[in-house]
C-alpha cells in the first residue's frame, strides 16, 4: 500500500526466482539435447545397429565391417550403411592440435552427412583427401591464428588443409551442424577415408545406419536384427532415450541445474515471502480499519490475493522476459539454451506456489487480526 | 428517550501472559440518540475497551451493550460485520487513511463494503468532501493533505454511509489547537445531524464544551456522568 521500494523489492525476488526457474532449466534442456544432437542430425536412418555394450552415442565400441553385411541380410532392412565416428588429433597451421569428432560416411550414397551445407557439396568428398569442416569449428577451434595477437582466430575456408593423423586433409566444404555436447568440431569424409584417418585397428566400424522398408515396423525390426545379429539395434528414438538417461544418471550435471534451480525458488521465495509479509505487517492497521469498518476475511483475502497475483504476474514476465533476452544475446556462443513451451508452464507454477506461499503467510497474520488495534496509539 | 448505545454490567478482562486485567468492570452507561457524549479519563482507564465494545469489534466478557436495541453479542461474526459496515462509522487519533488511496477513494470505502458501485461511491464521495470543505483537493493522496485536511477526510469518510453512530479515538490529539476546534465544530455540525450519535475518546479538555454529557473514567469504572460540560 503506497510503497513503491518495497513493492519493487517483491517483483524484483519474484523476476530473479523466475529468471533462474527458467534460464537454468534451458541452458540444462540445452546441454541434454545437444547429448544427442547428432543422432537428431541424422534424419535419415530409422534404426542404429551397434555394439551391445554401448551406452550412449559417443561412447564407440567398434565392430567388424562384415557386420555390415548380416544386417543387410536381414528381411526387412531397405538399406545398411556404414558410419565411422571417433575422436582423432588435427594438426593446424601454426602446429597446435585439435581434438575433432571425425565421421565417416558410406563411401557410395554418402548417408550420415551434415543436415545442412553452407558452401560446397556433399558430394565433394568424392575428391581425394577431402573433409567438410563444421562451420562452428571452422571459425573458431580450427582457425588459423590472427596474425594479432588475442584476435580472432581466421575462418578455415575452402581449399585449406589440415592434417589428420599425419595425413593431408583439404576442406572441400562448410556445413552447419548442431553443436554436440563436447563441443569438438566435426569432420565429415568418406567412410574409408575416415578408416586410413584412424589409427590401425581390428574394428573401426562405429555403427550401422539402417533404414526399415516400406510398411516394416521399426521396432520389430530391431528385434529382429538383436535376434540375428547378437547386436544392440535402436529405433532414432530409443537411442536418443538410451544416450538422454545415460547423461541424466552418470553425470553431475542434472543434480547440478537441480541444486542452482532450487536455490532460485528457495532465495525467490525467501525475498518473496519475507518482502510480502513485512508489507503486510506495516499496513497492518490499515487492514485492521478495514476490518473495523466491515470488511470480510474473504475481501481481504481477495485484496491480498489480487496483490500477489499482480506482482506474480510482473516478475514472471521479466523473468521470463530476461531469459528470452540471455537466450537470445547468447545464441551465436557456444552455451547450450533450448527454451521449450513446457519450461514457461514449469517457472509459472514455480511462481505461483511462491506467491501463493508469500499471499498464505500474510493471510494467516490479517485473518488473526483484531480489529481493536485500531484504537490503539 | 430513545437510546443509542445501553451498557448494563458490562467488564472486560485481558490475559496478559498469566496475569488477569480488569479493563471494564460493571459499566453501566446509555448514550441518548443525537447527543455527544465524551469518554475521558487518565491512561489506562479503560476508554479504549469500551468504545471498542460499543462498536462492535471487541467482545466483553459479561454483561450487556445494546446499540439501537440490538445486542451485539447475539449476533454472527458475519451479521456483526454487515452490522457494523452499516451503522457505525469510525474517526481515529492518526486518521488511518490508506496511503495509496486519494481522499475521494479514501471516503468511498464504506459504500463500497456496503456494495455500491465503486464508481458511484466515488462520485458520492467527491460531493461529502465538498461540504467538509476539501472539494477540490479530491484527489490529493493523504501524504498530500496538512494534519487538519486529513481528519476532515476522515470524518466524511465516517459519515459518508450515513451511519447511525460514529465512534471517535482522540480525533484532536494530532492536531493543534485551533485545527482541532475546527474539526470538533464539523462533528457538531455535520456528524450530529439526523439524530445520529457520537462517542468521542479523548483526553483534550479543550473539546470538552462540545459535549452534551461527559462520562469520567478511571481504573475500569464509570465514576461520573456529567449533563454539563466539565469546562467552558
Amino acid at each position: 500500500m503506497g510503497d513503491k521500494g518495497k513493492y519493487i523489492g517483491i517483483i524484483m525476488g519474484l523476476t530473479f526466482a523466475s529468471l533462474i526457474m527458467t534460464q537454468q532449466p534451458a541452458i540444462f534442456v540445452g546441454l541434454m539435447s545437444r547429448s544427442y544432437s547428432f543422432i537428431s542430425d541424422l534424419g535419415l536412418p530409422d534404426i542404429w545397429v551397434m555394439d551391445t555394450k554401448v551406452q550412449f552415442v559417443d561412447d564407440i565400441k567398434p565392430l567388424q565391417d562384415t557386420e555390415l553385411y548380416r544386417v543387410r541380410g536381414i528381411t526387412g532392412v531397405e538399406w545398411a550403411m556404414p558410419l565411422y565416428k571417433g575422436l582423432l588429433k588435427a594438426r593446424l597451421t601454426d602446429g597446435t592440435f585439435q581434438t575433432c569428432n571425425v565421421i565417416g560416411l558410406d563411401d557410395a550414397t554418402l548417408i550420415g552427412g551434415p543436415p545442412t551445407m553452407l558452401e560446397g557439396t556433399l558430394e565433394d568428398l568424392r575428391r581425394s583427401d577431402s573433409v567438410i569442416v563444421d562451420i562452428d569449428g571452422a571459425t573458431e577451434k580450427l582457425g588459423k591464428p590472427s596474425p594479432i595477437p588475442g584476435g580472432k582466430p581466421i575462418p578455415l575456408k575452402i581449399g585449406d588443409n589440415l592434417e589428420l593423423n599425419d595425413r593431408r586433409a583439404i576442406v572441400v566444404g562448410i556445413a552447419k551442424s548442431t553443436r554436440t555436447f563436447q563441443s569438438q568440431p566435426m569432420v565429415y569424409t568418406t567412410y574409408s577415408r575416415a578408416k586410413s584417418y584412424a589409427p590401425k585397428e581390428r574394428k573401426l566400424l562405429s555403427f550401422i545406419l539402417v533404414k526399415t522398408k516400406a510398411g516394416q515396423d521399426a521396432h520389430e525390426l530391431t528385434e529382429r536384427i538383436k535376434l540375428n545379429t547378437g547386436l544392440a539395434a535402436y529405433t532414432q528414438a530409443e537411442f536418443k532415450e538410451l544416450t538422454y538417461q545415460y547423461f541424466m544418471h552418470n553425470t553431475g550435471i542434472p543434480i547440478n541445474f537441480g541444486i542452482s534451480i532450487t536455490l532460485g525458488f528457495i532465495v525467490g521465495a525467501a525475498i518473496a515471502g519475507q518482502t510480502f509479509y513485512n508489507f503486510t505487517l506495516e499496513n497492518i492497521r490499515q487492514f485492521g480499519v478495514l476490518k473495523a469498518m466491515g470488511t470480510s476475511n474473504l475481501t481481504l483475502l481477495r485484496m491480498i490475493l489480487l496483490q500477489a497475483v499482480l506482482v506474480g504476474s510482473i516478475g514472471y514476465g521479466l523473468g521470463v522476459g530476461l531469459t528470452a533476452l540471455f537466450g537470445y544475446a547468447t545464441r551465436h556462443t557456444i552455451l547450450a539454451f533450448k527454451f521449450p513451451w513446457q519450461l514457461l508452464v514449469f517457472s509459472g507454477a514455480g511462481v505461483s506456489i511462491i506467491c501463493i506461499f508469500a499471499a498464505l503467510i500474510s493471510m494467516i497474520k490479517v485473518f488473526r487480526l483484531e480489529p481493536a488495534i485500531v484504537f490503539k496509539g | 428517550m430513545s437510546l443509542a448505545v445501553r451498557c448494563q454490567n458490562l467488564t472486560k478482562t485481558y490475559d496478559t501472559g498469566g496475569q488477569i486485567v480488569t479493563a471494564l468492570s460493571n459499566i453501566n452507561l446509555d448514550i441518548p440518540m443525537g447527543e455527544l457524549m465524551m469518554l475521558v479519563g487518565p491512561s489506562g482507564c479503560g476508554k479504549t475497551t469500551l468504545i471498542s465494545v460499543i462498536a462492535g469489534i471487541l467482545d466483553q466478557d459479561s454483561g450487556i451493550c445494546e446499540l439501537f436495541g440490538e445486542n451485539l453479542q447475539r449476533l454472527s461474526s458475519k451479521e456483526k460485520l454487515k452490522f457494523r459496515a452499516k451503522h457505525i462509522g469510525f474517526v481515529f487519533q492518526a486518521f488511518n487513511l490508506l496511503p495509496a488511496l486519494n481522499a475521494a477513494e479514501n471516503v468511498a470505502i464504506p459504500l463500497i463494503i456496503n456494495g455500491m458501485n465503486r464508481h458511484l461511491a466515488v462520485r458520492k464521495a467527491i460531493e461529502l468532501l465538498s461540504q467538509v470543505g476539501l472539494g477540490e483537493r479530491w484527489t490529493s493522496l493523504p501524504s498530500q493533505l496538512s494534519g487538519g485536511q486529513q481528519q476532515r477526510v476522515a470524518i466524511a469518510r465516517a459519515l459518508i454511509h450515513n451511519p447511525r453512530l460514529i465512534v471517535c479515538d482522540e480525533p484532536t490529539s494530532a492536531l493543534d489547537h485551533e485545527t482541532g476546534l475546527n474539526v470538533m465544530h464539523l462533528l457538531k455540525s455535520v456528524a450530529l445531524q439526523n439524530d445520529r450519535s457520537l462517542v468521542i475518546v479523548t483526553h483534550d479538555a479543550r473539546i470538552f464544551e462540545f459535549a452534551d454529557q461527559v462520562a469520567e473514567m478511571d481504573d475500569g469504572h464509570i465514576i461520573n456522568v456529567k449533563n454539563a460540560p466539565l469546562r467552558t
